[in-house]
């Protein structure tokens, strides 16, 4: 008899597409928040595939903290013609610049929790109803809880405890002016099945996700990128070593992990023998037990 | 992860099966316990998630490393020690990968249960083995089977604390067999006795009970077939978004954009659109990958149809002899999900696959009884977590199955209009 199976790679991809049409479907103007990281890029995969042969009808939005790799900026420009896409970028710069937040100082300064205002100031902007991101339940306690379509009230703020039910693929949209709605299409996804679907789909990543040559220093257990904006202690060195991305955020908060690996079969091999989860290299999550739940209740991605 | 067990780099990764799982249990049923006994013996913990369990588990002056704190999530469930939500987990094993809705027990969260048990192919029913059959398992056990959960796993847990006596294991499941087979018979039912805490029959077979020779639970869940869990019968495709490409190469195309629900779909079957009630065929079964000699249940695809025909969202394209049934009237069961009771007589948006209308609730049946599926007639409302059975009127036509042939297109969501809350979720009768 036939095998009426999807492989758990299709299934997935298959619930991830649905999620993306009912975006097209029940929001006016959506936006698909890019990082240049590995799950944006993922996003913008399905994206295609969801909407093919057309363009996928919605802008990639980037919150830019200006503390960038620069290989993220060049893959996106790259992506961005390649695709024939539409990019709105968030400067935090801007946000600084017009007084909006205030710079952190001193030796752990990180523009990533600012992000969230220019998030939240871009999204008004442009009157963006629907920010898909890539956000994944399996990376953090927090997500554990996130819906695919999650509301965020008009100050943009996430409310676990009064979500909406969400059952089978019925996905509720409805909201009133001015609130807008997080979706997280690849919410069901691990770190496994996006390298194993990025290995089969054969996606292009960032030369960051490859092992290359850096100068870096390391604190708390964590390697950090040597920058000009990065403030280092007296007693931290800088030393060139092989290493890469496991994730991609801005240079403040992406830890690097010593590695060789130069292709996907090797990283996938790397990831299984990995001992400490994604977002353990984090450096963001580690102000506190309950970091990301507080910076996702105020609207962080 | 722990997954060196598994071949991640051959081809076996890329062929696992997906399975969806929930777990009910009440409070100390040692629910969160047996998960974290899931995770940990499958080797899917991280080394920081350990390390921050076991200073935990120091802290709160546990003699063993408290597995229930790995399913720990938001910080006010922590400080209550409650969970409050449905929290998603993941974990692999060479076979399969899989997804546990993991929902609280207690009696005013029937709304998360509910939600957690619509997308599971299985579910786990935990019984305290000391305890037995009480109210709680029934509700459990209802829930799964109004949520048409193919298969049930009853965990029958701390048997080390009654000797890993065959004579309890037997009697539950007695208990247990007499109340489902009152309910609803013929499903797919198996009991497996456990101890959570001590890893007995959950991942590595049980040394102390040698009378059961049967499969441990993780067996159990890797080998459960999950093929005909969809309706591949009836051919169901509801119309979620339309493509026309604005560009001069796909200047004519015109597709119509779905997830399957039912039934195979080839290139050449006789179908019909409905509401329009237009006969046509399929041209192609389009992908971004190129077009599909078929189609089937939960793919999403892209249909082209010989005739040019006004489709929309909403629509629904059916095997032409064997059409769904149109109605805007029709009987559902229904959990009431909302702080707010149910308005008799009130209005509410409603959605059924990719359709939207208005609806008036105007019968209520009756309210169940939940621990003793006692049916309440006379009731002018329900409240919240409580299920009843009621008639509907739609402002148009929905296309739908019974729920009970079809979970995709048989169900339903009410919508309060002035909150925008989902209300209610529905299982068409």
């Amino acid at each position: 008899m036939k095998d009426y199976n999807l492989t758990h790679l299709r299934e997935l991809e298959s619930e991830a597409i649905y999620v993306l049409r009912e975006v097209a479907a029940q929001f006016e103007r959506p936006a698909l928040l890019f990082s240049g990281g590995k799950d944006s890029i993922v996003l913008v995969h399905l994206s295609r595939k969801a909407f093919h042969p057309a363009a996928f009808p919605f802008p990639l939005l980037h919150i830019d903290t200006g503390h960038n790799f620069a290989e993220a900026i060049t893959f996106r420009d790259d992506l961005v013609k390649k695709f024939n896409a539409r990019l709105v970028v968030g400067s935090v710069q801007e946000s600084i610049d017009t007084g909006r937040v205030i710079e952190e100082k001193g030796i752990n300064a990180s523009r990533n929790v600012l992000q969230t205002i220019t998030l939240l100031d871009t999204i008004e902007k442009y009157k963006f109803d629907a920010a898909i991101g890539g956000g994944r339940r399996d990376e953090e306690k927090a997500r554990a809880k996130e819906r695919f379509f999650s509301h965020r009230d008009e100050f943009g703020q996430w409310d676990p405890k009064n979500q909406r039910p969400e059952l089978w693929n019925i996905f509720n949209g409805k909201k009133r002016m001015g609130e807008h709605f997080r979706v997280f299409p690849i919410s069901n996804w691990t770190e496994m099945d996006v390298w194993q679907y990025i290995l089969q789909e054969n996606i292009e990543l960032p030369s960051l996700y490859f092992t290359h040559e850096r100068e870096v220093f390391f604190r708390d257990g964590i390697y950090l990128a040597k920058a000009p904006f990065m403030a280092m202690k007296s007693t931290e060195k800088a030393e060139k070593l092989r290493v890469r991305c496991r994730t991609v955020g801005d240079v403040s908060c992406t830890g690097l992990v010593l590695s060789t690996a130069d292709n996907l079969e090797d990283i996938i091999k790397e990831i299984a023998a990995t001992r400490v989860t994604e977002r353990g290299g984090r450096y963001d999550d580690k102000r506190s037990e309950a970091a990301m739940e507080d910076r996702k209740k105020e609207g962080y991605f | 992860m722990a997954t060196k067990d598994i071949d991640f780099s051959s081809k076996g990764y890329l062929n696992m099966q997906l399975l969806r799982f929930t777990t009910a249990g009440s409070v100390d049923d040692g629910k969160s316990t047996l998960i974290g006994r899931l995770l940990y013996d499958s080797k899917s913990l991280f080394e920081d998630q350990l390390d921050a369990v076991k200073r935990a588990s120091v802290q709160k002056g546990s003699e063993h490393l408290n597995l229930a704190l790995f399913t720990d999530g938001l910080r006010a469930e922590r400080e209550q020690g409650i969970t409050i939500d449905v929290a998603y987990r993941y974990f692999a094993t060479p076979n399969r990968k899989f997804i546990i809705a993991d929902t609280p027990g207690h009696i005013q969260y029937t709304r998360n249960m509910v939600t957690g048990a619509s997308t599971a192919n299985a579910a786990i029913i935990l019984i305290d083995a000391r305890n037995g059959v009480i109210e709680q398992t029934y509700r459990h056990a209802y829930i799964a089977y109004l949520l048409g959960i193919p298969h049930i796993v009853v965990c029958i847990n701390k048997m080390d604390l009654l000797d890993y006596s065959q004579e309890v294991f037997e009697k539950i499941k007695a208990d247990f067999n007499a109340f489902v087979a009152k309910v609803l018979p013929g499903e797919d039912l198996r009991f497996i006795p456990i101890s959570a805490l001590k890893g007995d029959n959950v991942v590595k077979p049980s040394q102390k009970m040698e009378w059961y020779n049967n499969s441990t639970l993780l067996e159990t869940l890797e080998t459960i077939p999950i093929d005909q869990d969809h309706d591949m019968i009836h051919q169901r495709f509801p119309v979620q978004y339309v493509i026309r490409p604005e560009s001069d190469k796909y200047h004519d195309y015109r597709g119509y954009a779905g997830r399957i629900a039912g039934g195979i779909f080839h290139p050449g079957d006789d179908v019909m659109v409905l509401p329009a009630g237009i006969k046509t065929k399929i041209r192609q079964i389009d992908t971004f990958n190129g077009p599909l000699d078929e189609a089937f249940p939960p793919m999403s695809v892209t249909l082209l149809l010989d005739d040019d025909i006004d489709i929309s969202r909403g629509n629904m394209i059916a095997g032409a002899g064997d059409l769904p049934k149109a109605a805007s009237e029709f009987d559902s069961m229904i959990c009431w999900m909302n702080p707010k009771p149910m308005q008799f007589n009130g209005k509410y948006a409603l959605k059924n696959n990719s359709r939207d209308v208005r609806c008036v609730i105007d019968k209520i049946d009756f309210v169940l009884n939940i621990n003793t599926l006692e049916q309440i007639a006379g009731r002018t409302s329900l409240a919240m977590n409580e299920i009843g059975r009621i008639h509907l009127r739609t402002t148009k036509p929905l296309f739908f199955d019974p729920y009970t042939v079809n979970r995709q297109t048989g169900s339903i969501i009410l919508i309060d209009e002035a909150t925008n809350e989902t209300v209610a979720a529905g299982m068409i009768l």
